[in-house]
């Protein structure tokens, strides 16, 4: 590699560092956008001009193919479906990475690592392992995205010796590695790969539809690692920083995620948790009567309210209610209260979910709190309003040390002077467990889809 | 005379082809096993490195980017297009070839999908009027 290819890389590093930067502050995050563009694009060209590269037409059609599809799914999805895209994305990674290690594994001299059968034990192992992450992620993804998606289950899958099957498949595949870098033998790089599809599978299935947001996030730092691996390969520093930037992002983000949920990433991993069965221990046994209200109270009400405070859940997302909540903020607004709106950490999907939906309903984000932010003052608020949330208002979280949820930290939503409620029904939430709050009298449930109920309120607040 | 004298030219041609093939080895070796296991060295340190900085530069995030955080990071994950490209890149056609071939395209979906769905949503947030 030319020094000036080597130069050229680092100015893409530096690109990219600076445009995960940009994502600081609302107001900077476009040109840190811009910018990551611009260091993949100097990345493409370098590659390109690189003396060992030739077959341009072959090249520019697959990158044109590939461009178009990539661009029209991105500008005709719903901002709703966004999770389920970004995992469908991260497969592409690691398909990507699985496909790149297979042509250096037979025509290793493209990226100078000696020839078909006589690799470098070095580059066979690093081959290897990001082989084996890049396998992961992609099926891996594949099952997040049908859960998201809704063509798998949203339950866990849980079946009897799972671990130990994953223990076994995963001491398989270490051991296949071994033996592929001493034979080098097609077949044993096949067999890797192929374990690892199905172990990719395996570790994804036992986990329930609300963990997503930390199986998303840690996808994506797979993705970010298969692709440090494959820079291994290459030596070349570009994919290694990059790798690591995406690697340890994902990271992060499953512990926010994780510390929002007060579980440990294992227990995630392992799965299990949630679901029916969860749900059956718990909601039979009460057979207390939630106050039940209708739109046109909520609407009285809220309409004589110095100080909202609205909470979104998944619920709104599905029903795609960001833009009926909105329109009931601002006659609100007109008529003169304080309306703001407060994020739970692991509310929607993905992190940061909740954020883009009211954001693409025109809500200014500056009304946009996070748990931190706005938890002291629901005791000074007259109106919270949850809409398509339930766990993360529970105060059995802090209250029942036998709760699933126990040590979750909560939207303080019980200590306003009215909680209204909007739900389909009694169900319990994802945990299992019953929430508290819909039995107290400061509470009123309101029944229905959550685009439909805000409809029927704003009805009654332009009346 | 001139027989010998062809012997001896062709003798000293064949000398001079096996002398090239052994620096080519030579060099070769260099690359691949020597200057190869530098590398692993020298690219653990970058990757450590990396990794601190990953780590800061996310830390400061705002929670209410974390979507459009995740979209980049997706985005930029597709530098593997790098390796795509390079595998892609020789003239003969080899299931090498076509292997880098499937790569670049599966990356270009994600570098125009991740950062066009990155820009639509950041297109969304904006100050109070």
């Amino acid at each position: 590699m030319s020094n000036l290819s080597t130069a050229a890389y680092l100015v893409s590093s530096v690109l990219f560092i600076l445009s995960l930067r940009g994502l600081s502050h609302p107001s900077t995050a476009r040109r840190g956008n811009f910018l990551g563009i611009l260091g993949m694009t100097i990345a493409i060209i370098t590659t390109l001009a690189n003396p060992g590269v030739f077959s341009y037409k072959e090249i520019g059609i697959a990158f044109i193919i590939g461009g178009l599809i990539g661009t029209s799914i991105a500008v005709r999805i719903q901002m709703t479906a966004l999770p389920q895209l970004v995992a469908a994305f991260h497969s592409l990674v690691g398909l990507a990475a699985v496909f790149v290690a297979a042509s250096a594994y037979y025509n290793p001299s493209a990226f100078n690592i000696g020839t078909f059968g006589s690799i470098p034990m070095g580059s066979l192992i690093e081959m290897s392992i990001g082989t084996a992450i890049g396998a992961v992620t992609f099926t891996g993804s594949i099952i997040a995205f049908g859960k998201l998606q809704g063509f798998v289950s949203g339950n866990p899958l849980v079946f009897k010796g799972q671990h130990f099957l994953n223990l076994i498949l995963g001491l398989g595949i270490i051991a296949l590695i071994v033996k592929f870098c001493i034979d080098q033998n097609q077949e044993l790089f096949w067999l890797i790969v192929a374990a690892s599809f199905v172990i990719g599978v395996l570790l994804i299935v036992p986990i329930g539809g609300a963990d997503m947001p930390v199986i998303v996030s840690m996808l994506n730092s797979y993705s970010g690692w298969a692709a440090a691996g494959i820079g291994f390969t290459l030596s070349n520093n570009l994919l290694i920083i990059t790798g690591a930037l995406v690697g340890s992002s994902g990271a992060i983000l499953s512990y926010i995620m994780c510390k929002g949920m007060n579980r440990s990433f294992l227990n995630v991993l392992l799965g299990g948790f949630g679901g029916e069965q969860a749900a059956s221990a718990d909601g039979v046994k009460d057979d207390r009567q939630a106050k039940q209200g209708n739109a046109a109270d909520a609407a009285f009400m809220m309409k004589n309210s110095q100080k909202i405070i609205i909470v979104p859940g998944y619920g709104m997302a599905v029903a795609q209610a960001q833009h009926a909540l909105r329109e009931m903020g601002d006659l609100l607004k007109a008529a003169g209260a304080d309306v703001r709106y407060a994020i739970h950490p692991v509310a929607g999907r993905m992190p940061g979910h909740m954020n883009v939906l009211l954001a693409e309903a025109n809500v200014p984000y500056d009304e946009v709190l996070e748990l931190d932010e706005i938890n002291r003052d629901f005791s000074e608020t007259d109106v919270a309003f949850v809409i398509g949330a339930n766990d993360v208002t529970n105060p059995a979280a802090k209250t029942d040390k036998t709760s699933a949820i126990y040590g979750m930290p909560i939207l303080d939503v019980e200590n306003a002077g009215q909680v209204f409620f909007v739900k389909r029904g009694m169900a319990s939430g994802y945990a299992g467990v019953q929430n508290e709050l819909f039995f107290r009298d400061n509470t009123l449930m309101l029944f229905g889809d959550a685009k439909k109920v805000c409809e029927d309120i704003i009805k009654g607040l332009e009346n | 005379m001139s027989e010998i004298s062809n012997q001896l030219e062709n003798l000293s041609f064949k000398a001079q082809q096996i002398a090239d093939e052994a620096s080519q080895l030579a060099s070769n070796v260099v690359e691949t096993s020597g200057g190869h296991s530098d590398f692993i060295i020298f690219g653990i340190t970058v990757l450590i490195l990396a990794c601190f900085v990953g780590y800061y530069v996310v830390w400061s995030v705002t929670p209410a980017l974390h979507s459009p955080l995740m979209g980049v990071t997706n985005a930029i994950s597709s530098v593997i297009i790098v390796g795509a490209l390079l595998a892609a890149g020789p003239i003969d056609s080899t299931i090498s070839k076509y292997f880098g071939l499937v790569a670049v395209g599966l990356a270009a979906v994600n570098i125009f999908g991740g950062f066009v769905v990155t820009n639509r949503m950041l297109s969304m947030f904006k100050k109070k009027q």
